[in-house]
């Protein structure tokens, strides 16, 4: 009796640190890619000068006299986001909308697991399905030379973060506690009328976590993107250009570099680091908010 | 599937007579990414008549190869360029294949041949219409790789274009920019003439069609060498050296077919 309540403590002990190494686990590893990344994104950005890589407009990094402004990439990187979330925010916003409040049991039940499907799918498949149709489709369409460019990796990418935020924007609308619609629809409202004024308000904070989500995924594509974007390093002055992103300015150049422009491409990274930091902070903010209300 | 299991276990028991016998040995190479499908069927003949001795390859690219090989990381460094003055002064480079460089345009052009110069004004963005070249009335598509690439760095120094070539797609692989190529009748691309296939249309140069007996002669101008790097004056170990002589003996001559290159020697 005796020896079997030891041993009750000895397991809780052993559960007890092998839990604590695996936590702490966690917090090293992001906390030495943390310090890796800084270590290795610094010394380009000092050599370079911080001015000339965040507002030089002209990336040139095997030229005889390199030059590396990333701001063609950091503003095709934004634009790049912002149409993505542009499309597919009302797509995937609607589409949770209708899956939580409206859809009839049988056909959530076929399209929930799809919506899954689409998040499962590896980004490598977007891109060359993009490349083989999206691509073409536009140049078709718009009559150009070329249909590569902003305008193709934005459709990629809004079809890429309609999963996450339909998800999550599904998870926020049926938080919403079931006296809420019960009491609009007393009061007379209808059914429309329930879900836009009070179910979607109360799912406010939820649904914008899922608006965050999506802008995290979407910056931090990187091969669906460079499959379908040019890669060519233009400023994004037109939907049409030719661009190249934080990503793909890493991945497409990393494999092949040396000396100051591998440097560089770690800065890059940082600079990636630092957007997707912000935009982590922005969602836990939001994700806090929700909980407290 | 079953063959592969079994040559496995060959390779697995060969390994352990081998390392039994203590001349185990590995040979490590380390480059270019354009040289992996020679350098593959090289070392695996190479592996099986020569039990015991493993050859690695890792795909890190020309100038890693090059730094790889000045640090003595590796037995052989792999460089899909002809070696800089600056690092010939520690370096050794052995031309072991040479790789024809084709120029290739979408199905449905009608254009079937461009000169060296012509080729460099298109990329320079001084010839824009097919037009001008013969062809339709269309605007022509760069397409590329990205800087880096071995095979970018040979066409851009075959003709002459260096920091001018006005891509409008830099790809990050052969596959990718045949796809694109045979996906837009208004493209140009280049690629390894072990990549082309029947999806594309390859350009002749200068009237010269990219071929095994051209492109040795050197009447085919769009070439790379595939260079075996090595430290100066420093002995390769035994089994190094092995390998490094097994890749211009006649016995191998017929796998650089395989590899879609031709041989140097």
């Amino acid at each position: 009796m005796f020896e079997a309540h030891k041993k009750i403590i000895n397991t809780e002990k052993i559960a007890y640190w092998i839990f604590l190494v695996l936590g702490v686990m966690n917090v090293g590893f992001v906390l030495m890619i943390c310090v890796y990344l800084l270590i290795a994104g610094t010394p380009a950005i000092v050599k370079v000068g911080p001015i000339d890589f965040l507002f030089g407009t002209t990336w040139a990094s095997t030229a005889a006299q390199p030059k590396f402004g990333i701001l063609p990439f950091i503003l095709t990187s934004i634009y790049g986001t912002i149409g993505a979330i542009v499309i597919g925010l009302p797509l995937g916003f609607f589409s949770a909308v209708y899956l939580a409040k409206m859809a009839s049991r049988k056909v959530k039940a076929v399209i929930e697991p799809m919506v899954d499907l689409l998040a499962g799918i590896p980004s490598v498949v977007y891109g060359f399905i993009g490349m083989l149709v999206l691509v073409p489709g536009i140049r078709a369409l718009f009559g150009l030379p070329d249909g590569s460019g902003l305008l193709a990796a934005i459709i990629v990418l809004a079809i890429m973060i309609l999963p996450s935020i339909i998800k999550v924007s599904i998870t926020a609308i049926e938080a919403v506690p079931e006296e809420y619609t019960l009491g609009s629809l007393a009061l007379g409202a209808n059914k429309v009328e329930t879900i836009f004024r009070v179910v979607v308000p109360a799912a406010r904070s939820g649904i914008s976590a899922a608006v965050v989500l999506g802008v995290g995924r979407a910056i931090g594509e990187a091969m669906a993107v460079m499959m379908v974007a040019g890669n060519a390093a233009n400023m994004p002055d037109s939907l049409f250009q030719s661009v190249r992103f934080l990503t793909t300015a890493v991945a497409s150049e990393m494999s092949y570099s040396s000396g100051l422009q591998r440097e560089a491409l770690f800065s890059i990274a940082l600079v990636l680091f630092a957007f997707i930091m912000v935009i982590n902070g922005i969602l836990n903010m939001l994700l806090k908010k929700g909980i407290k209300r | 599937m079953k063959f592969s299991k079994i040559f496995g276990a060959v390779m697995f028991a060969a390994g352990i007579a081998a390392s039994a016998q203590a001349s185990a040995g590995t040979v490590s190479t380390d480059g270019s990414t354009s040289m992996e499908k020679l350098v593959g069927v090289l070392s695996e003949s190479f592996m099986a008549k020569n039990s015991g001795i493993n050859v690695t390859y890792n795909p890190t690219g020309s100038g890693s190869g090059i730094q790889a090989a000045t640090d003595g990381r590796c037995d052989i460094g792999l460089s899909s360029r002809a070696l800089k003055p600056a690092e010939a002064e520690k370096l050794e480079g052995t031309t072991v294949a040479l790789d024809g460089i084709v120029m290739v345009v979408n199905k449905q052009n009608k254009v079937s041949d461009l000169s060296l110069e012509q080729i460099a004004k298109v990329y320079t963005g001084e010839v824009s219409n097919w037009k001008e070249l013969g062809g339709a009335d269309a605007p022509i598509v760069l397409i590329g790789r990205e800087a880096g690439s071995g095979t970018r760095d040979g066409f851009e120094s075959v003709t002459g274009t260096k920091e001018k070539c006005k891509y409008r797609q830099e790809l990050t692989s052969t596959g990718d920019v045949i796809t694109t190529v045979s996906q837009n009748p208004n493209a140009i691309g280049y690629a390894s003439l072990s990549a082309v296939n029947d999806s594309v249309k390859g350009l002749t140069v200068g009237g010269v069609k990219a071929d095994e007996a051209s492109v040795k002669d050197g009447s085919y101008k769009l070439q790379r060498p595939f260079v075996y790097v090595t430290l100066k004056g420093k002995k390769l170990s035994a089994d190094a050296q092995k390998f490094f002589d097994y890749s211009f003996s006649d016995e191998a001559k017929p796998l650089f077919d395989k590899a879609g290159v031709v041989f140097a020697k």
